[in-house]
């Protein structure tokens, strides 16, 4: 089946493309022609008009959460992909916490045939130890030979340095990344930031410093073993700061930040509202500040969003009990355009690098092109559309957002891949 | 005049109003607790629930107290032989209680924030009291009350809270509730025990016991919480009382006068040494019966707001 999306832009940053209005035929799911058509020109084709949208290359959220195998009443592989689509994602790589953890390649199989044909690419990223309980290193060769993009124990960092050594030893054979949720354990037992608010507040205090330690003595051991660092959720002014000079002096580190933290700081916290509580905690506005100099400067190579769902029931509880983490496949796209492109912190160009190309490079992951022949992968956005968020009509099994009923500028309005284009609550056959 | 809110649930954003009025009607009130009989029909009809999730003796007694020197019917829930132990939630709890038809509820809770929710998901008048780390506003109103009476006044007083600030939600609505009303308020303590920020709400930090007492007319000194594990935030029992206990010979070396507050129970001889705790500058038992007569200011004015 030929398929025609008409009337959009076309940017790409690492080819170089930035075309103003054209069209994009499609066979089978391949890129056929780009350029425009007059309708007599084609004939016996589904079209889609997008008028004044923006086609980009497909976005990639490397940090989610999708729960299965073990809590498939919080969000599944299925509904964990739905999700994604309906929030601009083409690609996800999840994080190995479920229960059992990924950390042997029978899992890695499950996961890849339960998102077997969906729009969305599902990766794995594979606990760096066994079970993630930081004693021994994870059988790294044979899940990498599984397709293992990355390894890490996220929720935690591994538990210690000798642990640490090792992993990167190991995964570096396989030219993978070790991705580091970076936290003291013993400095990590608070509620919430420490500062102010925890004082006015009342709740156990977790100090930024914990984040920090960990993430100079990663860039350490990155730089003393060669292996490859990658920081997830970046927190802190002092994490950004120990990043950017890693790279200055040459160490193979990058970072990601999150839609809440550069969006939101401690303030929020002050309802006591738990869908604000999360790992790493949401931080002051220094912090913020420095997180978004970080993605204006390079310092920080992607946006990923940690959905991380949470049942209702967990969530409805005394702050100090609730679990960490919130959903944010749905809101990453809308929360990047209004925080950071409309507030002209990052033009679109370095907004798409650090939604889809950077996060693919850093997993060893091929970019999408827009050449001849080449598998269809686009995320379709309208950078102008005024919308309000609704947890309601998430595609996410769970709710636990803090962002309900806000305001946002811009958002996905289809995703291609796969040979599927999802737009409008509906999945099309391309 | 009501009060401005219909729940307490801490003393931080309490107009000046609002605790003058409840120290004012806890006046009234301390009257009646030295009558032969010491009952008064105000909230007569009304059922008051004190759910404590966490164990207490005094605060629970003090209100259990008050609410019957008021004629309300008063409930106990604690933690222990309740539906907790059989998993269910707080709030299922506290909605099953609500379906009883309760009209307020007094909530004590290791989660700071627990009042707050409470809120949230009930329709009950909310009494905070004792949240985590967070406030315990009754405590300080009590407070505040035992130094009005003593020396007349408290704008203007300097005031020092001493010991584990970082863990003391006493220590929060005392800051609070002084402020508001006119008190320069310090703390003293080892630096591992007062929070980080704590300059920023306008206290004084002081490390030094008898300049504490030099500088200040009130010393509060709080209870080192030995089950709260505060003993990982000093050296030593020794070493505490050495260099924060409260002696007389500490108190004679700095020549005051000065007036002792504790919360209670007392650790003799960590933050008050016995012939202090029994002296002649502490009102700690003082403290105790205008407790009584605060809570009920307290349950009289938010039971009558509407």
């Amino acid at each position: 089946m030929k398929t025609l999306i008409k009337n959009v832009k076309l940017i790409h940053p690492e080819e170089k493309i930035n075309l103003q209005e054209t069209d994009i035929l499609l066979n089978e799911g391949l890129v056929e022609k780009i350029g425009k058509f007059n309708s007599d020109e084609i004939s016996n084709t589904q079209e889609f008009d997008f008028s004044g949208s923006l086609v980009v290359p497909g976005f990639f959220d490397m940090h989610v959460h999708l729960r299965e195998p073990g809590r498939e009443d919080e969000e599944t592989i299925l509904s964990g992909c739905n999700s994604a689509a309906n929030g601009g994602f083409t690609g996800v790589a999840c994080m190995p916490n479920t229960e059992p953890a990924i950390d042997n390649a029978e899992v890695i199989h499950f996961i890849k045939k339960q998102s077997k044909g969906h729009l969305v690419d599902v990766h794995s990223i594979a606990a760096a130890t066994l079970g993630r309980k930081g004693e021994s290193i994870s059988p790294m060769a044979e899940l990498a030979e599984a397709g293992a993009v990355a390894f890490s124990d996220d929720g935690v960092a591994v538990k210690t340095s000798s642990v640490l050594k090792r992993a990167f030893e190991y995964a570096n054979m396989y030219g993978l990344p070790i991705i580091e949720h970076c936290e003291d354990d013993s400095l990590s037992k608070g509620a919430m930031n420490e500062g102010l608010n925890s004082t006015f507040l009342g709740l156990p205090p977790l100090p930024s410093v914990s984040e920090d330690i960990i993430v100079v003595r990663d860039i350490l051991m990155a730089e003393y073993t060669g292996g490859r660092i990658h920081i997830a959720h970046i927190s802190t002014k002092n994490a950004v700061g120990l990043v950017r000079e890693a790279k200055e002096r040459g160490i193979n580190v990058t970072a990601e930040v999150t839609p809440h933290h550069f969006t939101l700081t401690d303030d929020a916290v002050k309802t006591y509202d738990t869908n604000t509580k999360m790992s790493p905690p949401l931080r002051r506005q220094e912090d913020l500040d420095a997180v978004i100099e970080g993605l204006m400067d390079g310092t920080i190579d992607c946006i990923a969003s940690d959905h991380a769902p949470h049942s209702i029931e967990e969530k409805d509880s005394e702050f100090q009990f609730a679990p960490n983490g919130i959903i944010g496949l749905e809101t990453a796209v809308g929360l990047s355009l209004s925080e950071l492109y409309h507030k002209k912190k990052l033009s679109i160009e370095e907004l798409i690098l650090k939604l889809s190309i950077n996060p693919r490079k850093i997993l060893n992951l091929p970019v999408p092109k827009f050449s001849v022949g080449e598998l269809a992968n686009f995320t379709i956005l309208d950078l102008n559309k005024v919308w309000t968020v609704d947890i309601s009509k998430f595609k996410s099994k769970s709710k636990n957002s803090p962002f309900d009923r806000r305001l946002l500028t811009g958002t996905s309005i289809a995703t291609v891949n796969n040979k599927r284009i999802f737009y409008d609550d509906h999945w099309y056959n391309l | 005049m009501p009060l401005s809110s219909k729940h307490l649930l801490g003393l931080h954003g309490v107009p000046k109003e609002d605790i003058q009025l409840i120290l004012d009607t806890a006046h009234t009130f301390r009257e009646i607790l030295d009558r032969p009989i010491k009952k008064v029909p105000t909230l007569q009809g009304k059922t008051i629930v004190n759910l404590f999730y966490e164990s207490s003796t005094r605060t629970r007694i003090s209100f259990e107290l008050a609410e019957k020197r008021l004629s309300a019917d008063a409930i106990n829930f604690s933690i222990s032989g309740s539906s907790v132990s059989k998993g269910e939630t707080f709030k299922d709890t506290v909605k099953n209680i609500e379906a009883m038809k309760i009209d307020m509820v007094v909530v004590r809770h290791s989660a700071a924030g627990a009042p707050a929710y409470l809120t949230k998901i009930c329709d009950a008048n909310i009494i905070n009291a004792g949240d985590g780390i967070h406030e315990h506003p009754t405590q300080a109103l009590l407070d505040m009350y035992s130094i009005r009476q003593r020396i007349g006044k408290i704008e203007g007083l300097k005031v020092c809270i001493l010991g584990d600030i970082a863990h003391s939600r006493v220590a929060l609505s005392n800051i609070f509730g002084l402020q508001t009303m006119g008190a320069k308020v310090s703390v003293c303590g080892p630096s591992t025990m007062i929070p980080k920020n704590i300059k920023e709400l306008g206290v004084d930090v002081i490390h030094n016991v008898d300049e504490a007492i030099q500088e200040n007319q009130v010393l509060n000194v709080l209870r080192i919480q030995l089950e709260r594990n505060a003993g990982e935030y000093f050296p030593s029992i020794r070493e505490y009382a050495k260099y924060f206990g409260i002696t007389n010979e500490r108190l004679d070396k700095n020549g005051k006068d000065i007036l002792i507050l504790h919360p209670g129970p007392i650790n003799r001889g960590v933050e008050l040494s016995s012939e202090v705790a029994d002296g002649s500058n502490q009102i700690i038992l003082y403290q105790v019966t205008n407790g009584v007569a605060i809570r009920m200011a307290v349950l009289y004015l938010l039971g009558t707001i509407n």
